[in-house]
C-alpha cells in the first residue's frame, strides 16, 4: 500500500512524456543542401525546357476589333456610333501564314474590365441561376440595384454580372476560291461542364414552356430580350443555361481576361484552321465606353506557355483601350 | 580594539537587526494584507452591505436555535463552512466566461471587426460567416476555462466533504458532520492529528495545562509546534466542556487575513467580559497536535477564515514574449493601417478614373454611386476586415494550448520528481513558461532551497582531539545514494558499520512490534532511512514536515571516541554514584562535553510512541531492586557469551570488539531481546545503578552491558524538538554517544548515561541564545557532586574569548590549556573551511558564593524598570566567563545533493546568482563557498555599514578597486606601467572575480541613501552577491531593484515564508516544497522540491519552452503576414475593391485547420538540441537570455521573408493565369494551396525533430486541407452565397498546371531561407548548430565531444587558478586586515607577476599613492572605535560608532596587532571586508 501511495504522484516513464521520441532530426549543411538544390534545379530545368518545347506548337493570333478613334479599322465608326445606335457590324480581315492545328478555339479577351470587382462579383444570386422557382422570384440582396425592375418585377437573372453580359457575336468566313465560307462555330462544351450541367439550371418548365415558367420576372435592364430567348431555338442552350450566358457568369479573375467564345472542330476543320486568308464578321453591339487615351495598353501577348489544348485565341475586344482582335 | 569588543558590537548590531526584521516582517504583512483586502472586498461587496456599519462580530451559541429558531439566530448571516473557489456555476458559465474573455484585448478587436461586417456598405464577407472564427477561438478558451473550473470545483467538494464532529443538541452527542455544514457557533470537537476545518475559538483541551498544540506548517511554513490556550475563563472547567451550557456572547473583530492578529472577549451572562487574543484561535488548515481532545466555538467559516482570505490562488503573469508579441502585434495594427490606407487610397483614385460609370461599376440600392472620397473612406473599413488576419486570430489561443501542453511535458518528466516525497514538480503559473528560458538573475533563498535545513552533526573535537567522524561522513555520503540501491547500501552498511547495525535492528524490531501512531515508517525495509510520515486522518500534505529525518538522528559514532566514552563511563563506573566529589570531578571532560550537549540546550522531548507528547515529568523513579538483579543477570549471561571473545575484543580495539558483539548479538537476539523486553515493561526509563560485578567484570562485558543498554535506551524513540535544528542535532550526537537527553522540564533536566544511569539536573538559570551575545549558558546542579555547573554553547569567536586564562595556573597547565586552544582553533578553522557551523562548548563550575551573588544581581536585574534587557544582559555575560573549554562540534547544513553542480551550470549558463538570505554573514559566506558560489580565489568584498556617507564611499570606493580590476583586465595592466605587462600571462583574465558580501542594514543604506545605482553598479562587476540578514521585505526590494533597474528577467527560488515576498515580486517564483511548509509554494509560479531540480527546469525546459514558443510566435507573425499579403497584392488586380480571390470559409479553414496544429505540435513538442546536450552545455541557455530567438531583428526577417514569399506565392500563378480566362476562385485555389504548402513547409524547415507527431500533423494538414477543399467544392452548390467554389478543386486537380505550380511556387519561396539555412549549417559557428551536431553524433562520441570541450575551457581556467594561486599566497602574506581591503586585492593583482620578495615595497606603493586616504580613514575609524570600545560598555559603543561614523572626524593611528588579531579567525581566503 505504502508503494502504490508513493508512486501516486509518479511521471510516467514514457518516451512522450519524457520527450524523447524516436525522431529524424535532420541538419541543413552543404552536403544536404547542394544535391537537392541541384536535383530540384534539374527537374525545373527539364520541366521548363519540355513545356517550352510544346509549346512551340501552340500557335496565337490577337486581333484587335476595339476600333480606337482615329484608327482607320472597320470597327473604328462602331465605336463612334455604339452610344447611339444599335448593333453595329464591322469586319476584320487577316491572314494565318501557316495553318492552325485543331482543334482551334476562338476567345474573346476584355481589358482593364474588373469583373473581380467584388460589389460587382457578388452581385449574382445562384439559387436563382440553380433554378430555383423560389429563388426565381426572390432574387438574393446582393443583387441590387439589378434585383427588381421599377415594377417590383423579379429580375431574372439579377445582378450585375448577368446585366452586363458580353453580347458582342463574331463569324469566321475563310476565304475559299475566292469566297468566303462561312467556318463552323461550336457554341457547345464553351463552359464547365459542371456549371452547364449541375450548377446552371432553368427553372422548372410550366407547361412545357420556359417563357411560361419566367413569367412574372424581367429581363435585366441592359438585355435586349428575355433570359429565355437567348438562343431560343435550342432548348439546351437557352435561359439560365446558355453557354455564353454561363462563361461570362464565370467571372475573370484579373482586369485583363479573355473568354472561350466558340470552338472549330466541325467538318473541314476538325483538323484546325488551314492556311488562307480569313474574315471576321463582328456584331459590334457591346457598349464601348470613350476611349481615354492614358488607359491605352500596348501589350502584346507573347506566346504565352499553355498546355496543348489550349492552342488558341481569337476575338479579342479590349475595353477602353483600343480593341484588338486575336487570332492563335 | 579587542576581538572581544568587536564581537559584542556585531552583536548588537544583529539585535537591532533582528527587531528591524520583525518590524519590516509585520510590514510586509500588512502590505499584503490590504491588496487582499481588495480581493475580499470584491466578494463579499453585497455582504458587506448588509453589515456595512459593523466593525465587530457577535457570536452565540448555535445550540438554542437548532431546531427551529434557526431564523432568529443572529450567526445566521456569517458565511457557512463550505468554500467555493469556483468561478462560474453551470447557469452562469457563458455570459460570464464571454464577459471575462472580453478582457482580453484581441478577442475585442476581432469581434468588432466581425461586426463591421454587418454594415452592408463595408462589408467584406457575409457577416454571420466572419463570426465564426471568433466564435471558434472563444470557444476552445471556453472549454479550457471550464475544465480548469471543474477541477476547482472537485477540489472544493473534497475539502467541503471532509468530516468533523459538531455538537448537535438532539443527539447530545458530537455528530460526524461535513465540513461545508459547520456554522459560525458550533461547537466542534478535534482530536489529535485532525485538520482543523474553520477558525475556532479553543474553549476546552484535554491536556492538563489547558493547551492545545498545533502545527501551523499549512498556514505559515514554521513547523514548530504552537501552543494554543484556552480561553482564559473557561480554563479551570474541571470536567468535559458543556457545550449546552455556553451561555456567553463572543465579541470579536471582522474577518481579516492577518495570521497574528485576533482579538476580542467573551462577554459573560453577567456580562463580565473575558478578553481573548490569536493565542486562542484555532486556524482552519492548522493540525491539531499531541493534543486528545479540544473543543472550540467556530468564529469564522469558510472564505471568512484567515487561511481562506490569505489564500490568492494563482496568479496572472505576463511573459517576456508576450509582452514583446503585443508590442509585434502594434506593429501589425501599424502595417495593417499602412495597407488599409493604401487600399483606400488606391480604390478612390480607381474610382476617380472613370469618366463615365463602367458596367463593372456597380452603384448602391438606390442606383448612385459613391463619391471617390467617401468610396476610399468605406474601402479602408473593409480592407480592415479583409486583413484583419494580419493580426493573428488564432496566435493567443495556440500560445495558451502551447503552454497547456508545455506544462504537461514539465509536469511529467521524471527527472523533476522526487521519489522520496513523492512530489512532482507544480506549474502553477500556466502562462509563462517560456520564461523559464529567458532568466538572467536568480535570487535565491539559502537555508531549506541550497541547503537541506537539516542539521548534521559532523565532527568534534574535545580537549584539543579531533574525532574525524570518518564513518559518520561515509554515512552522509551514502546516504545519497541511498534511494538508488537501498539493497547495497544495508550490505555495506553491514560491512561498514556492524555497531550501528544492531542498532538500526533494534529499531526495526521496534518498530514493527509496536503499531506507531504517527511516526510510521514508509518504507520499512530500511528503516533507518526511513522518512517519518504521519498516518492521522489526513495524512496528505502536511505530514513529515516537523520531524527531522533519519539522517539528522543517526549518528555513526566516531569509534575511537566511542572507546573514550566507554572507558569514561567504566572509569565513572568504578566509582559509586555516591562518591566523593573529588573524585566525580577528575572524569574527563568526555563525559562533560557530551553532558554539555545534552543539557545546553532548550530541545523539548517528545516521545515517538505517543506523538509529539511531551515528556514534561521525568520518568517515574521505580524501586531499583528488581531491575538491578535483572541487571546483575543479564551481566551474568552476557559475560558467558563473550567469555571466548574477551581476549581477541581485548586485543582489537573496541571497534573490532563492537563489531564480534554485533554478530554475537545476531546469533543470540535472545539476549538482548530480553533486557529489551524488561526496559520496554518498565515504561523505557528508571533508575538503574550498575553496580560493578565485585569479581571485576571484563571492559567486554561492561562493553556488552553498554550496547544493551544502548538498545534499551532506543527502543523509546525520543523526538527531539529544537528552536533550532543545530540543537536537535546536537543532543542527537549525543545521544549517539549514549548520553540520551530523557525529559525536560524547565526545572529538571535528565539524562541517560551510557551506563545506564539516569541523571537528573536541577536547572538553575536558563540564559538562552541571543545573537549579541552569540552563545546560550545552562545553570545546573549536579545531581551527584552537587556542584554549579554553567555549561556554554556558543560560536567559537565568542567562546575562544571567553576562556579562562591559563597562565592563572602552572606552567605546565598553561602549556597544556594553551596547546588545547590552539588544537580547538585550528580545528575550529578546518571546520570552517569545510562550511560546516562551528560551536564551542565550555563549562565553568561555580563555587556557591558566586552563584549566590550572581543569582542575587540576576534576579535584580530582572525586577529592573529601566533598561532591564541590558542588565540581564549584561549579567549573562558577567557570568558567561572564565569559562574551560570542552571542546568544539561541527555541524553541517547539508547542501541539497546538486546545489554546487546545478550553481556551476547555471553560472555557465550566464546566469547571475545571489543569496538573499535572512541568515548571519558568516554562515551565508560559508555556504557560499561550499556551494562554490564563491570561490576560493575570489576576491570577496563585505560591506557592513550604518551611515550613508561611509556607505556611499564604500561603495566608491569598492566600484573604483572593481573597475580597475577589470580595466586592467581589458587594458593589459598598462596601469601598472613599467614592464610589467611582459611577464603577465598575456590578459587570460587571471583577474580573480569579485564577490560582494552586503548585510541587510547595508542594504536598507542603499535604499534610503538612493545608492541603488551605485550599488548596482558594483553589483554587475561581481560574480555573485550575498545578502544577509534580510528581510523579506528587503529580500523583495532588491529583486524588484534588480528587475527594474538592469530590466533582466528575474527568477527568486525560496522555500520559507519569509520567501514569499521575493517570490512574487520575481518575474518567476520557484517555490521549494520542503521543510517549511506550503507558503512560498502557494506564492510560486512553479513548485520542486529539490534546488538540483532547477538546473533541468531552466536549462533543458526553459530552453526548450523558450526556444518553441519564441519560434513558434515568429512563425505566426509570418504565417499571417504571408497569407494576408496574398489578399493584398490581388488588391491591386481588382481596383482596391476589397474582393478575395480564395473562398471565406478556406479562409477560415486555413488559419483554423489546416495550418494550426503543425505549430502547436512543434511548440509543444520540437526540441532543437536534446537535452543531455543542453545539460551539459549550458553555455547554451544564453540564446534564450539574449532573447536571439524572437528578437526585432528575427521578426523583421520574418516580415520580409514572409514579403517575400507572398510575392512568390502570387505572382506565380499570376504570370501563369495572366491573360486566360482563369476565374476568381480558380485563380484563388492554386493561390491557397501553393501559400499552404509554403508556409508549412517553412515550418517544416524549422522543425529539428521529426518524430512521428511532426510527420502526422504535417503530412495530415496537407491531406485534410485536400480532403476538405475537394469535398467542400463538391458538395457546395449553391451554399454560401452569392459565391461559391463549386467544383473548382476538382478541375484544378486536373489540370497539371495546377501541379506544376504547386512544385514551382514553394521551392521559389523558400529557396532564400532554405539557402541562408544551409549556409549556416555548413559554415556559421553558431552554438546552437553546434550543439545540434553534436547530438547527431553516437553517444560516446559526443560525451567524448563534450569532455574534450570542457577540458579545453577548464584549461584556460587552470592557467588562471595557478596565478591565483599565487596571488592568495601573497596575498595571506600581506595580511588580510578586513581594513586593508583595498589594498590587499590591489595588490594581490599587483603581485601577479612578481615575486614574493617585492611584495612590500610594492605595497607601500600602492598604500601611498592610491588608497591612501581610504585607508587611513578605515583606520582611523578602527581605532577610534577600539578605544571608545576601552571604556565603553558595547552598547555605548555602538552608539559612539554611530554617531562619529562620518568621515574626518577621527584621528589615530593604525594599531599594529588588531590585523593579526582579526586575522586569527579568518581562513585562508583572499576575503576582504570593509567593515564599519
Amino acid at each position: 500500500m505504502a508503494a502504490a501511495r508513493r508512486e501516486r504522484g509518479r511521471p510516467d516513464r514514457t518516451a512522450f512524456t519524457q520527450q524523447r521520441l524516436p525522431a529524424w532530426q535532420p541538419l541543413l549543411s552543404a552536403g544536404i543542401a547542394l544535391p537537392l538544390f541541384f536535383t530540384l534545379g534539374l527537374a525545373g530545368l527539364a520541366v521548363g525546357l519540355g513545356l517550352h518545347f510544346s509549346s512551340g506548337t501552340i500557335r496565337e493570333l490577337e486581333l484587335d476589333y476595339t476600333g480606337a478613334l482615329g484608327s482607320n479599322q472597320d470597327c473604328a465608326r462602331c465605336t463612334n456610333a455604339s452610344a447611339t445606335s444599335g448593333p453595329c457590324l464591322c469586319t476584320l480581315h487577316f491572314e494565318l501564314a501557316e495553318p492552325f492545328p485543331g482543334p482551334v478555339c476562338l476567345y474573346y479577351q476584355l481589358s482593364n474590365y474588373y469583373q473581380n470587382h467584388r460589389r460587382y462579383g457578388v452581385s449574382r444570386d445562384d439559387l436563382q441561376l440553380s433554378g430555383d422557382p423560389w429563388g426565381l422570384r426572390h432574387p438574393a440582396e446582393e443583387c441590387w440595384p439589378y434585383r427588381r425592375d421599377p415594377r417590383g418585377q423579379a429580375v431574372a437573372p439579377c445582378g450585375a454580372v448577368a446585366n452586363s453580359l458580353f453580347n458582342d457575336t463574331f463569324a469566321l468566313h475563310r476565304l475559299v476560291n475566292g469566297s468566303f465560307m462561312p467556318v463552323p462555330l461550336d457554341s457547345r462544351g464553351i463552359s464547365w461542364w459542371t456549371d452547364s450541367n449541375v450548377k446552371f439550371r432553368n427553372p422548372e418548365l410550366v407547361n412545357g414552356s420556359l417563357a411560361t415558367a419566367f413569367w412574372g420576372t424581367s429581363k435585366p435592364p441592359n438585355w435586349p430580350c428575355a433570359a429565355y430567348l437567348l438562343d431560343a431555338g435550342n432548348p439546351n442552350n437557352t435561359g439560365f443555361v446558355n453557354e455564353d450566358f454561363i462563361v461570362w457568369m464565370r467571372t475573370a479573375a484579373l482586369p485583363t481576361f479573355r473568354k472561350l467564345y466558340r470552338r472549330v472542330h466541325q467538318g473541314n476543320f476538325s483538323a484546325g484552321l488551314p492556311r488562307g486568308t480569313y474574315r471576321l464578321d463582328i456584331n459590334y453591339s457591346y457598349p464601348v465606353l470613350p476611349f481615354k487615351g492614358t488607359k491605352k495598353k500596348t501589350k502584346k501577348h507573347p506566346d504565352l506557355v499553355r498546355m496543348a489544348e489550349l492552342v488558341v485565341h481569337n476575338v479579342i475586344r479590349e475595353y477602353y483601350v483600343p480593341n484588338r482582335l486575336l487570332l492563335s | 580594539m579587542t576581538m572581544n569588543e568587536a564581537l559584542r558590537c556585531f552583536s548588537l548590531k544583529i539585535i537591532r537587526k533582528k527587531l528591524f526584521f520583525k518590524k519590516a516582517c509585520c510590514q510586509h504583512v500588512a502590505s499584503d494584507s490590504e491588496t487582499q483586502n481588495e480581493e475580499l472586498e470584491k466578494r463579499g461587496k453585497e455582504r458587506k452591505r448588509k453589515k456595512k456599519n459593523k466593525t465587530k462580530r457577535m457570536i452565540v451559541s448555535n445550540l438554542p436555535f437548532e431546531s427551529n429558531m434557526w431564523k432568529e439566530n443572529p450567526n445566521r448571516y456569517y458565511d457557512s463552512n463550505k468554500i467555493k473557489t469556483t468561478k462560474y456555476t453551470i447557469l452562469s458559465f457563458i455570459p460570464k466566461n464571454i464577459f471575462e474573455q472580453f478582457h482580453r484585448f484581441a478577442n475585442v478587436y476581432f469581434v468588432a471587426i466581425a461586426s463591421l461586417n454587418f454594415v452592408p456598405v463595408v462589408n467584406a464577407f457575409q457577416p454571420a460567416v466572419s463570426l465564426i472564427p471568433i466564435c471558434i477561438i472563444m470557444a476552445i478558451t471556453a472549454v479550457k476555462d471550464a475544465w480548469e473550473d471543474f477541477r476547482r470545483y472537485k477540489s472544493d467538494k473534497e475539502i467541503n466533504s471532509m468530516g468533523c464532529l459538531i455538537f448537535r443538541k438532539k443527539e447530545q452527542a458530537y455528530v460526524e458532520t461535513c465540513w461545508k455544514d459547520v456554522r459560525v457557533g458550533d461547537f466542534v470537537q478535534l482530536q489529535c492529528n485532525e485538520t482543523i476545518p474553520a477558525d475556532i475559538l479553543l474553549l476546552y483541551s484535554s491536556d492538563q495545562n489547558g493547551t492545545c498544540h498545533l502545527e501551523t506548517a499549512n498556514l505559515d511554513g514554521e513547523t514548530n509546534l504552537k501552543q494554543r490556550q484556552v480561553v482564559t475563563g473557561f480554563f479551570h472547567q474541571s470536567s468535559e466542556f458543556h457545550p449546552e451550557f455556553f451561555q456567553n456572547t463572543i465579541v470579536c473583530e471582522m474577518p481579516n487575513n492577518d495570521l497574528n492578529k485576533f482579538k476580542g472577549y467573551v462577554e459573560q451572562p453577567d456580562s463580565k467580559k473575558i478578553g481573548f487574543s490569536s493565542e486562542n484561535l484555532l486556524l482552519r488548515g492548522c493540525t491539531i497536535r499531541n493534543t486528545e481532545v479540544a473543543i472550540g466555538i467556530v468564529i469564522y467559516a469558510g472564505h471568512e477564515t484567515k487561511a481562506m482570505l490569505n489564500n490568492s490562488g494563482p496568479r496572472y503573469k505576463r511573459s517576456k514574449i508576450e509582452r514583446r508579441m503585443n508590442m509585434d502585434i502594434f506593429f501589425c495594427v501599424g502595417l495593417l493601417f499602412i495597407m488599409c490606407l493604401i487600399g483606400a487610397l488606391g480604390h478612390g483614385i480607381w474610382n476617380g478614373s472613370f469618366s463615365e460609370h463602367p458596367p463593372y461599376n456597380v452603384p448602391d440600392v438606390n442606383g448612385y454611386y459613391l463619391s471617390s472620397a467617401l468610396a476610399g473612406f468605406y474601402m479602408f473599413l473593409t480592407m480592415i476586415i479583409l486583413l484583419q488576419v494580419l493580426i493573428p486570430i488564432s496566435l493567443y489561443v495556440s500560445i495558451e494550448l502551447v503552454k497547456l501542453g508545455q506544462v504537461f511535458l514539465i509536469h511529467n518528466d521524471i527527472d523533476l520528481y522526487d521519489e522520496e516525497r513523492d512530489f512532482s514538480i507544480q506549474c502553477r503559473a500556466l502562462n509563462i513558461t517560456e520564461d523559464l528560458g529567458q532568466i538572467q538573475h536568480i535570487f535565491s533563498d539559502k537555508t531549506g532551497t541550497l541547503t537541506e535545513n537539516k542539521m548534521v552533526f559532523r565532527r568534534c573535537t574535545i580537549n584539543g582531539n579531533e574525532f574525524s567522524h570518518q564513518e559518520n561522513a561515509k554515512r552522509l555520503e551514502t546516504h545519497k545514494d541511498m534511494n538508488l540501491e537501498d539493497a547495497d547500501w544495508a550490505k555495506c552498511q553491514q560491512v561498514i558499520f556492524p555497531a550501528i547495525e544492531i542498532e538500526k535492528q533494534a529499531t526495526l524490531k521496534q518498530k514493527s512490534a509496536k503499531p506507531l501512531r504517527r511516526c510510521q515508517s514508509a518504507r520499512a525495509h530500511v528503516p533507518g532511512h526511513a522518512r517519518k510520515r504521519s498516518l492521522g486522518r489526513c495524512d496528505s500534505s502536511q505530514s513529515q514536515v516537523a520531524f527531522s529525518s533519519t539522517i539528522e538522528k543517526d549518528v555513526t559514532p566516531d569509534s575511537t571516541l566511542l572507546r573514550k566514552v566507554r572507558d569514561a563511563a567504566l572509569q565513572m563506573e568504578s566509582l559509586s554514584p555516591f562518591t566523593s566529589k573529588a573524585t566525580f570531578s577528575s572524569t574527563t571532560a568526555t563525559t562533560d562535553f557530551f553532558l554539555a550537549l545534552a543539557i545546553c540546550n532548550t530541545v523539548v522531548v517528545s516521545t515517538a510512541t505517543e506523538p509529539r507528547q511531551r515528556v514534561t515529568a521525568p520518568p517515574l523513579m521505580k524501586p531499583s531492586g528488581i531491575s538491578l538483579e535483572r541487571i546483575h543477570q543479564l551481566f551474568q549471561r552476557l559475560k558467558l557469551a563473550n567469555l571466548s571473545q574477551s581476549f581477541l575484543s581485548t586485543q582489537s580495539h573496541s571497534d573490532l570488539g563492537a563489531s564480534f558483539e554485533t554478530e554475537d548479538n545476531k546469533e543470540n537476539p535472545a539476549a538482548p531481546n530480553s533486557c529489551d523486553k524488561d526496559d520496554d515493561n518498565n515504561g523505557g526509563g528508571r533508575i538503574v545503578v550498575h553496580r560493578k560485578d565485585s569479581t571485576g567484570t571484563r571492559n567486554t562485558s561492561l562493553d556488552e552491558a553498554f550496547e544493551s543498554v544502548t538498545q534499551g535506551s532506543l527502543q523509546a524513540e525520543f523526538c527531539y524538538e529544537a528552536e533550532s535544528p543545530d540543537e536537535a542535532a546536537l543532543v542527537h550526537a549525543a545521544r549517539a554517544y549514549s548520553f540520551t537527553l530523557v525529559s525536560r522540564t524547565p526545572e529538571q533536566v535528565t539524562v541517560r548515561l551510557p551506563q545506564g544511569t539516569l541523571l537528573t539536573f536541577d536547572i538553575l538559570y536558563t540564559l538562552g541564545f541571543d545573537s549579541v551575545r552569540k552563545r546560550m549558558s545552562v545553570v545546573v546542579r549536579h545531581p551527584l557532586t552537587n556542584e554549579i555547573i554553567v555549561y556554554t554553547k556558543g560560536a567559537d569567536s565568542v567562546i575562544m574569548d571567553l576562556l579562562e586564562d591559563p597562565a592563572r595556573d602552572g606552567i605546565d597547565v598553561e602549556k597544556k590549556l594553551r596547546r588545547i586552544h590552539a588544537k580547538t582553533q585550528k580545528h575550529l578553522d578546518c571546520y570552517a573551511r569545510d562550511g560546516l557551523r562551528t560551536l564551542c562548548i565550555a563549562k565553568k563550575v561555580l563555587s556557591e558564593e558566586d552563584f549566590e551573588k550572581w543569582a542575587n544581581f540576576r534576579q535584580e536585574a530582572g525586577a529592573a524598570i529601566d533598561n532591564r534587557d541590558e542588565l540581564l544582559m549584561e549579567t549573562a555575560q558577567h557570568l558567561e566567563t572564565k569559562l574551560t573549554l570542552l571542546g568544539a562540534t561541527g555541524i553541517e547544513d547539508r547542501l541539497q545533493d546538486g546545489v554546487t553542480d546545478t550553481i556551476a551550470a547555471l553560472r555557465e549558463a550566464g546566469i547571475q546568482i545571489w543569496v538573499l538570505t535572512g541568515d548571519k554573514q558568516e554562515t551565508a559566506v560559508n555556504i557560499a563557498y561550499s556551494c562554490k558560489l564563491l570561490d576560493q580565489r575570489d576576491t570577496v568584498f563585505t560591506i557592513n555599514t550604518e551611515n550613508k556617507e561611509t556607505c556611499e564611499s564604500l561603495l566608491d570606493l569598492t566600484l573604483e578597486e572593481v573597475r580597475k580590476n577589470c580595466g586592467v583586465k581589458k587594458s593589459k595592466w598598462t596601469f601598472f606601467g613599467i614592464g610589467l605587462p611582459s611577464s603577465l600571462p598575456a590578459s587570460t583574465g587571471p583577474v580573480p572575480e569579485f564577490g560582494l558580501v552586503i548585510d541587510g542594514k547595508t542594504l536598507n543604506i542603499v535604499f534610503q541613501g538612493e545608492l541603488e545605482r551605485k550599488f548596482l553598479e558594483l553589483t554587475k562587476y561581481c560574480r555573485s552577491v550575498l545578502c544577509c540578514r534580510a528581510t523579506p521585505l528587503q529580500k523583495s526590494k532588491v529583486v524588484k531593484l534588480v528587475r527594474r533597474q538592469l530590466n533582466v528577467m528575474t527568477l527568486s527560488i525560496g522555500d520559507g515564508a519569509n520567501d514569499v515576498s521575493m517570490i512574487q515580486v520575481a518575474d518567476i517564483g520557484i517555490g521549494i516544497s520542503g521543510q517549511e511548509g506550503m507558503q512560498a509554494v502557494m506564492a510560486s509560479d512553479f513548485a520542486i522540491s529539490r534546488f538540483k531540480h532547477l538546473k533541468k527546469l531552466l536549462l533543458v525546459h526553459g530552453h526548450w519552452c523558450y526556444s518553441r514558443l519564441a519560434k513558434m510566435v515568429i512563425y505566426y507573425f509570418y504565417k499571417n503576414v504571408n497569407y494576408v499579403n496574398l489578399l493584398f497584392w490581388y488588391q491591386f488586380f481588382c481596383g482596391f475593391s476589397g474582393a478575395t480571390m480564395i473562398d471565406y470559409w478556406q479562409m477560415i479553414f486555413f488559419n483554423l485547420f489546416f495550418t494550426s496544429l503543425p505549430p502547436i505540435i512543434f511548440g509543444v513538442l520540437d526540441r532543437d538540441v536534446s537535452a543531455e546536450t543542453l545539460l551539459s552545455l549550458p553555455e547554451l541557455y544564453k540564446k534564450g537570455q539574449n532573447s536571439e530567438i524572437y528578437k526585432l531583428s528575427t521578426f523583421t526577417i520574418a516580415m520580409l521573408d514572409a514579403f517575400y514569399q507572398s510575392l512568390v506565392c502570387f505572382f506565380v500563378p499570376y504570370f501563369t493565369y495572366e491573360g486566360s480566362d482563369i476565374d476568381v476562385f480558380t485563380f484563388g485555389t492554386p493561390i491557397n494551396t501553393i501559400s499552404l504548402l509554403t508556409i508549412l513547409l517553412h515550418q517544416a524547415l524549422e522543425i529539428k525533430t521529426w518524430t512521428l507527431f511532426h510527420w502526422i500533423t504535417m503530412i495530415g494538414s496537407v491531406v485534410l486541407y485536400l480532403f476538405i477543399s475537394t469535398v467542400y467544392n463538391a458538395v457546395c452548390v449553391v451554399c454560401n452565397p452569392p459565391t461559391n467554389p463549386y467544383w473548382i478543386m476538382e478541375n484544378q486537380m486536373s489540370d497539371p498546371r495546377f501541379y506544376l505550380l504547386c512544385f514551382i511556387a514553394p521551392v521559389l519561396a523558400l529557396l532564400p531561407r532554405y539557402f541562408v539555412l544551409a549556409l549556416q549549417g555548413t559554415f556559421v559557428a553558431c552554438p546552437i548548430l553546434k550543439a545540434q551536431q553534436l547530438d547527431k553524433l553516437p553517444k560516446e562520441q559526443r560525451d567524448l565531444e563534450i569532455h574534450l570541450k570542457r577540458t579545453k575551457k577548464q584549461a584556460i581556467l587552470g592557467t588562471t587558478s595557478v596565478c591565483v594561486d599565487e596571488v592568495n599566497l601573497s596575498t595571506s602574506n600581506v595580511c588580510l586586515s578586513p581594513f586593508l581591503h583595498p589594498t590587499a586585492s590591489a595588490i594581490s593583482h599587483d603581485n601577479l607577476g612578481l615575486s614574493p620578495q617585492d611584495t612590500n615595497p610594492r605595497r607601500e606603493w600602492i598604500l601611498n599613492r592610491e588608497s591612501q586616504y581610504s585607508i587611513r580613514r578605515q583606520t582611523e575609524e578602527e581605532t577610534t572605535s577600539a578605544s571608545s570600545s576601552l571604556t565603553a560598555s558595547p552598547w555605548q559603543y555602538q552608539f559612539l560608532t554611530d554617531r562619529n561614523a562620518s568621515p574626518g572626524q577621527f584621528t589615530g593611528q593604525l594599531t599594529d596587532g588588531c590585523a593579526e588579531r582579526l586575522n586569527r579567525g579568518s581562513h585562508r581566503r583572499s576575503v576582504s571586508a570593509v567593515t564599519l
